[in-house]
């Protein structure tokens, strides 16, 4: 059967034809569809795992017992899981064992541009990368083929745009296989270093087995048109060359990338007058065509930052450009905002009023740096913004801790936030940390967590009680306001930026685009109240905007938060006398 | 030969769902199909595009300047960012809806005034008309997604059943008739 699927989607499909059995992940654009795809199949036991970390480890605990597993992610995710990828290599595997790691060029959604292409290196593992949905789907199977057969981990490498676009796959039944036997072996399994040296030869070892894969493995494949150009490539940078040379140049696409062909490079390469590498991001495969001798051109005409497209390859290689029409106008930007309902918003707009020094995290929220409220100081990663504040308390003193917070997401903080919360406990800062519970992990699309209540899978479960849990870890004072409740936000901030103890500030409301939140009919503004002022545009709500000299609320926007009501000091916004 | 539709609007306006309806009716005549979504971070209420290609064979799934057929924009000031990517000859249908970004919430920016006319002015062929009137008039504002692949219907040869039985498949049942209401209203108007 034929059908159009995202990228993400044929990959979940491509684990449940492999008769994968356990899937363990944390959300992260663009990988998150994945693990929610694989979820809807009743065959593969899915979860939502509260971070990276956690997710590789519980596949790998499975794939040692038999079965085949999975965990997907994006760039930065790696980061988390790099720990147990290194050692996972050193093991290897008894069912088959990939991790999906979805790299983001152009960083549609991240806080870097980092090439993952570097860990399959680093830790000696194979990595596939597909350059269409058809292929994400083949490719993930064939991942676990490879790594029974060569007793490893393999990387699944997407990138954003295999990721979210959709192209037609064609579908087969899965495949259920039999739990492998498990046999206790602690000289592969037990990782102290008198194991790990006789591990590592093996890993050296199955390096060179893999390298003849790669010479003749059905995933790199040449496609001999004409000797002018030659272009060797791998993933979507493919279809991108395809489109602009067609059949004016020769290719050379790389399914397997790590590790590279040698042999089959310098073949393809002695039979093209000059031959280009098109890859996004780093010189991976350019500097391994010099390591080997073969003479390429890549990063000297190609960038090595953000996304190409058909156009990159058109200008770079043929030197042409398509004319296009442009109004002769500024275009103002359209950055993007927190939406209509945020409960990020009012909890942002306190802090503005108190002009503290914000540590920042990744989410929604992170949104909040930008204008008009403007309120970060610093974001890095995941569960930064609480263990850097308490390096810039330890820094700067007391006196600014009475100035300073932290603001994280109730999913951002299980992830990887309550260590660092620990850590203000423990080395007592007095640091006021927020976490902004808005029920939901929301930037990527409304995912679980564990403070939910619910499993990926929408069944109910456990949740962490997070009131309980920072005091569980030496808090003593921790407070929960409503963010759409500027005054109860702004008298809790006062009292705990006072105190001279670490506490922790909840701020909790559920997500306004959540399904079972009921919204309020849409405010009006009466004009004739209306003096023009622009305090309600302070809070930066898309559905207010200035006409003719006067506030105006959209109506197919509004919900009705109520937030900007208490601002307008002439009682000019109302709900108009609806109920 | 490939051809290109792009989809332009305003996070939350309901383009991804266009781009879909039009996705599986493209396959539903056996072209080989192409769509390229954004996701994550630049959805929430930030400029959004999708790409739609089909024809014998699609490789690359977007779509570069000079290089659109078809352009579907939900709101004017972003069908005048993206009319680059428009061919010379290509067609661009715009919802002359105004949606402010934050910057001209702010007063950091200005909403160009008559953009409309200003796109016409460079050569372009326009198609424009109040899309949110329209999905008002079938029923919700919600539909102004609907109503643009009504229109849009209009530059390709592919049979109102088809259309008929993509929304079907497409949209939940429930607003089944309003979402057919709304095609035929974008279709048909003036």
């Amino acid at each position: 059967m034929k059908r159009l699927m995202q990228g993400n989607e044929a990959v979940a499909r491509g684990l449940y034809e492999a008769g994968v059995k356990v899937l363990s992940s944390y959300p992260g654009t663009p990988s998150t569809e994945i693990s929610e795809f694989a979820a809807k199949y009743p065959e593969i036991y899915a979860e939502w795992a509260p971070n990276e970390k956690v997710a590789c480890e519980t596949a790998i605990g499975a794939a040692i017992n038999g079965a085949r597993a999975f965990s997907g992610m994006k760039h930065v995710g790696l980061n988390v899981a790099a720990d147990p990828l290194f050692t996972a290599s050193y093991i290897g595997t008894n069912g088959g064992l990939v991790f999906g790691v979805a790299d983001d060029p152009g960083m549609h959604s991240s806080q870097n541009e980092q090439d993952s292409r570097h860990y399959a290196i680093a830790s000696k593992v194979p990595m596939l990368e597909p350059s269409d949905s058809a292929e994400c789907l083949s490719y993930t199977k064939a991942a676990y083929e490879i790594s029974e057969k060569y007793d490893t981990p393999v990387l699944l490498r997407l990138s954003t745009r295999v990721s979210h676009s959709s192209s037609v796959v064609e579908l087969s039944e899965r495949t259920e296989l039999p739990l492998k036997e498990y046999t206790k072996n602690p000289g592969k399994n037990v990782m102290m270093p008198a194991m790990a040296k006789g591990r590592h030869i093996v890993v050296e070892e199955r390096t060179k087995a893999l390298l003849e894969l790669a010479e003749n493995c059905p995933f790199n494949t040449v496609e001999f048109n004409s000797a002018s150009i030659g272009v060797i490539c791998a993933g979507i940078s493919y279809q991108y060359a395809k489109e602009a040379l067609g059949e004016k140049a020769s290719y050379l696409k790389l399914g397997l990338i790590n590790p590279m062909p040698v042999q089959m490079i310098k073949d393809f390469a002695a039979k093209c007058d000059k031959v280009y590498v098109i890859e996004q991001l780093d010189p991976v495969i350019e500097n391994h065509c010099k390591t080997i001798g073969v003479d390429v051109i890549g990063k000297d005409v190609f960038s090595l930052l953000g996304e190409f497209s058909q156009s990159t390859v058109e200008k770079n290689i043929l030197g042409e450009q398509k004319e296009f029409l442009t109004v002769d106008e500024a275009i103002p930007n359209r950055p993007p905002v927190m939406c209509c309902g945020c409960p990020h918003r009012g909890l942002y707009y306190a802090l503005k009023k108190k002009r503290v020094y914000v540590s920042g995290d990744i989410g929604c929220y992170t949104l909040g740096a930008l204008p008009p409220l403007g309120m970060m100081d610093t974001c890095v990663c995941m569960g930064a913004s609480v263990s850097a504040l308490h390096g810039a308390v330890k820094a700067r003193g007391d006196e600014f801790a009475k100035k300073a917070v932290a603001v994280i997401g109730d999913s951002t903080f299980i992830h990887s936030g309550v260590t660092g919360l620990i850590n203000i406990a423990y080395n007592r800062s007095i640091s006021t940390v927020i976490i902004l519970d808005n029920s939901i992990t929301g930037m990527t699309g409304h995912q679980q967590n564990p403070t939910t209540g619910y499993t990926i899978k929408g069944d109910p479960t456990a949740a962490v009680n997070l009131e309980n849990l920072c005091r569980a870890v030496g808090i003593n004072k921790v407070t929960v306001v409503d963010p759409y409740n500027l005054s109860e936000c702004l008298a809790a901030l006062d009292e705990h930026l006072s105190l001279d103890e670490p506490s922790v500030i909840i701020s909790r409301r559920p997500c306004a685009l959540l399904k079972y939140v009921k919204h309020n009919p849409p405010l009006k503004i009466d004009s004739e109240k209306c003096r023009g002022c622009k305090v309600c545009m302070g809070i930066g709500c898309p559905a207010i905007s200035i006409r003719k000299g006067k506030a105006v609320i959209d109506s197919t926007q509004c919900v009705g938060c109520n937030l900007c009501t208490g601002l307008c000091s002439f009682g000019a916004i109302s709900d108009g006398g609806d109920k | 030969m490939t051809k290109n539709i792009m989809i332009v609007g305003v996070g939350g306006q309901g383009t991804l769902l266009a781009s879909r309806v039009l996705g599986n009716a493209l396959l539903s005549l056996n072209y080989d199909v192409k769509i390229s979504e954004v996701h994550g971070m630049s959805q929430r209420g930030g400029s959004v595009v999708t790409y739609v290609k089909y024809g014998d064979k699609v490789c690359s799934p977007i779509i570069e300047k000079g290089e659109a057929d078809v352009i579907l924009a939900f709101e004017s000031l972003e069908a005048a960012r993206w009319l680059p990517y428009l061919k010379k000859d290509g067609k661009l249908i715009v919802n002359t809806q105004q949606i402010d970004p934050m910057p001209v919430i702010t007063g950091a920016a200005q909403y160009p005034e008559n953009i409309i006319e200003k796109i016409k002015e460079t050569g372009a062929n326009v198609d424009a008309l109040d899309c949110l009137a329209l999905a008002e008039q079938a029923g919700s504002p919600k539909a102004v997604n609907i109503v643009l692949i009504g229109r849009l219907s209009n530059y390709f040869d592919i049979s109102d059943d088809v259309w008929q039985k993509t929304l079907e498949s497409t949209v939940p049942a429930k607003f089944l008739e309003m979402n057919k209401k709304a095609f035929s209203l974008g279709k048909n108007a003036d």
